[in-house]
């Protein structure tokens, strides 16, 4: 009974997301016109913001199980570095280029790495996943700036080619000012983070483990009494959510090809926003992996939105995504609300 | 560290198992690390700074005055784990937001004012005034609409530095009065840095408000445990909302100081990462980040620890990028022993080698 109650809150949640998240791309085609009615408008809001899906479905996975990582950020940081420093070995009087397939190992290497680590703090050593992954985040950033101090762009033959593959959408496309037909493209990251999030999808609702994240996330005393193992599975989440962010990493590398430091800034943020956007819940237990695919989408079409509508100071994209943020905290909480007192009355 | 003693009795043993024990260790192990190091780290000389006043210098004397913000903010930041169970991010927005404030009554509609167009307390003021809306906003987020903390100012660290930025109009305003550069460099004719004195007097303040009010043990009792504190007639909505306005006074000060050493404003930059700092600073003072309990004095030391450690990396030459890379390996130490889990596995071992002596 409780699972079935729990699983609402999270379609309840999932459908405010969805019907704002459709009203607002809808406000933007009627008011800002011409740009936003371009299928490639959207495609280049998947394309820009691929690795920031896959960092917010780790996201998602350890915020339901009542946990958080702040790490994502700095381990994409850090994996940019590291990939674009064994491709190009700068350094070397003689560089030679990297094999593209190995870049993609260390890219998950050090994903799982993070993920193994921090889990076993959290989840054996049982101490606070804020100051653990905040502790990740520390390292990650430090240690990109010892790997290589200053940004520099990947110049490698093989990668540049696979960074710019373009996958045709077919159908999409749209004639361009001068009359010429324009194909709609996507990139790798897209298709990558959309079979994460589809496959996530099917672990979350169809596997064993995917009930047991929502189950310790719910109440971690009546999972460890309907047998689940508690601290295995808190471990695994932040093992997936390592490996997300190693994924993810290498994603938005491919997307911007270079290594810098700074790369990701407040990237762990934008996820937790977009998580919560997405009607992912910080307590625990409530949560949707399509949920936090529109919550990026949102996030990211205020972006453009802010952007198209010359509002070129800076502060107000920081502004709305603020205000959203803050709207969609506050509808929550008043569902929420709402729903227990129903729940109180039955 | 601390339980490892169980055999000790009597004033030692109650100090070695008290919370303040962890940041004092970590202090301690600090102290003895650059003493082995290079004792030249102790030395302190009194010299003149450009205007001709006397002023003390020295790494110790850095540590104290830089550490002042982060002491203040660990005030704040105590009382709001404690009460709320969660974490205010947002505090380097905040000061942001408050010092931009500030700046914009010093200065008025000139950036480049030849005479402050208010004085400075009502600038510091107006900043107070700013620093606790923005405490009252979060408060009332965590406290009425009952979202989670991290999470409730997530909103604000989100929009702050923007917000910041967008009461002065993006603009930099430069403040050429000496006197407002008192507050973070020197008080003509005192040797020691007035940060110093803004963070003795908000712990003056605070160690009497615990001493005479009961705000100290109704935090606990909401951390410990909200409804049954409503049940014994607290007002736990009002001590969270409360306890984020007092954080919002801290940021305030903090500001003040971060401002006045800088003359100005960098919306972007100024107390960045503070709040990673002041999280740790209480962490690191063994209070439980899940509320409840907590130890003023241990956060603040945790706050100077954290400056120490920072101090030392960079006398070793340390770029401050790479700096949080060691931090972060420190801190795992840190936290890694003193988990639970560790001191009972510790403790049960150094039972076991006890029981095997007494046995032989």
């Amino acid at each position: 009974m409780k699972k079935i109650k729990n699983m609402s809150d999270t379609n309840l949640l999932l459908t405010i997301t969805i019907v704002i998240f459709v009203l607002m791309y809808v406000g933007a085609v009627i008011f800002q016109g011409k740009g936003f009615t371009k299928p490639q408008t959207f495609f280049n809001i998947l394309n820009t913001n691929a690795a920031l899906i896959l960092l917010s479905c780790g996201l998602t996975l350890v915020m339901v199980i009542g946990s958080i990582d702040i790490s994502v950020g700095g381990v994409t940081a850090l994996v940019s570095m590291c990939c674009a420093v064994y491709l190009d070995k700068p350094e070397s009087a003689n560089p030679t280029p990297g094999n593209v397939f190995v870049s993609l190992l260390i890219a998950l290497a050090i994903g799982v790495a993070f993920g193994l680590i921090q889990g076993y703090l959290i989840a054996y050593l049982d101490i606070q996943p804020f100051i653990v992954t905040l502790a990740g985040m520390f390292f990650a950033r430090g240690m990109t700036t010892i790997v290589h101090t200053n940004p520099f762009n990947v110049v490698n033959e093989k990668f540049v080619a696979l960074k710019n593959t373009r996958i045709i959408v077919p159908g999409m496309g749209s004639v361009n000012k001068k009359g010429v037909y324009v194909n709609a493209y996507v990139e790798i990251g897209v298709i990558v983070a959309l079979l994460a999030v589809v496959l996530l999808f099917f672990v979350l609702k169809f596997t064993k483990l995917g009930r047991a994240f929502y189950a310790v996330g719910g109440n971690k005393q009546s999972a460890l009494m309907l047998g689940i193992n508690v601290k295995k599975t808190k471990f695994i989440a932040h093992l997936m959510c390592g490996v997300l962010a190693g994924i993810g990493g290498y994603v938005y590398f491919l997307h911007v090809g270079s290594g810098a430091a700074t790369h990701a800034a407040g990237a762990e943020m934008n996820a937790i926003a977009s998580s919560i956007i997405g009607g992912t819940m910080l307590t625990g237990g409530v949560g949707n992996i399509f949920g936090t695919l529109f919550g990026v989408l949102s996030l990211s079409t205020i972006q453009n939105i802010v952007a198209s509508a010359g509002l070129d100071e800076a502060w107000w994209t920081g502004i709305t995504i603020a205000a959203m943020l803050c709207l969609f905290l506050v509808i929550q909480s008043v569902v929420m609300a709402r729903k227990a007192k129903a729940l109180k009355k039955q | 560290m601390a339980n490892n003693n169980k055999k000790s009795s009597g004033f030692g043993s109650k100090l070695l198992h008290s919370q303040i024990m962890i940041p004092l260790a970590a202090l301690i192990l600090l102290i003895v690390f650059n003493f082995i190091a290079d004792p030249g780290f102790f030395k302190i000389s009194l010299g003149t700074n450009a205007a001709g006043n006397p002023v003390l210098s020295g790494y110790l004397i850095t540590i104290l005055d830089y550490g002042s913000e982060l002491a203040i903010l660990a005030i704040g930041m105590t009382l709001v784990t404690a009460a709320s169970g969660g974490q205010d991010i947002s505090v380097g927005a905040t000061i942001a937001i408050a010092g931009s404030a500030l700046l914009k009554v010093l200065c008025g509609n000139n950036t480049r004012p030849e005479t402050l167009a208010a004085p400075i307390i009502v600038g510091f003021l107006v900043a107070c005034v700013v620093g606790a809306l923005c405490g009252a906003f979060n408060g009332i987020l965590v406290a009425v609409f009952k979202i989670q903390p991290m999470v409730a100012t997530l909103i604000l660290y989100t929009a702050g530095r923007s917000i910041a930025a967008w009461i002065n109009n993006n603009e930099l305003p430069i403040v050429n009065d000496k006197t407002f550069g008192y507050f973070g460099s020197f008080f003509p004719g005192i040797p020691i840095p007035a940060p110093v004195f803004s963070a003795l007097a908000c712990m003056i303040v605070m160690f009497l408000v615990l001493k005479f009010t009961t705000l100290g043990i109704y935090t606990q009792a909401v951390g410990i445990n909200g409804s049954s504190s409503r049940l014994n007639g607290l007002n736990p909505q009002f001590i969270k909302f409360l306890s984020f306005v007092i954080l919002g006074l801290c940021v305030a000060v903090a500001a003040l100081v971060k401002v006045s050493r800088l003359q100005t404003i960098n919306y972007s930059v100024i107390a960045k990462d503070i709040e990673m700092d002041a999280i740790l600073a209480v962490a690191l003072g063994g209070n439980a980040l899940g509320g409840g309990k907590f130890n003023m004095w241990a956060s603040i030391i945790g706050a100077y620890v954290i400056q120490f450690l920072t101090t030392t990396l960079y006398k070793f030459q340390v770029s401050s990028d790479a700096l949080s890379a060691y931090k972060a390996v420190v801190v795992i130490i840190l936290v890694v022993s003193s988990a639970p889990m560790v001191r009972e596995f510790v403790s049960q071992k150094a039972r076991q080698i006890s029981a095997k002596k007494e046995a032989v």
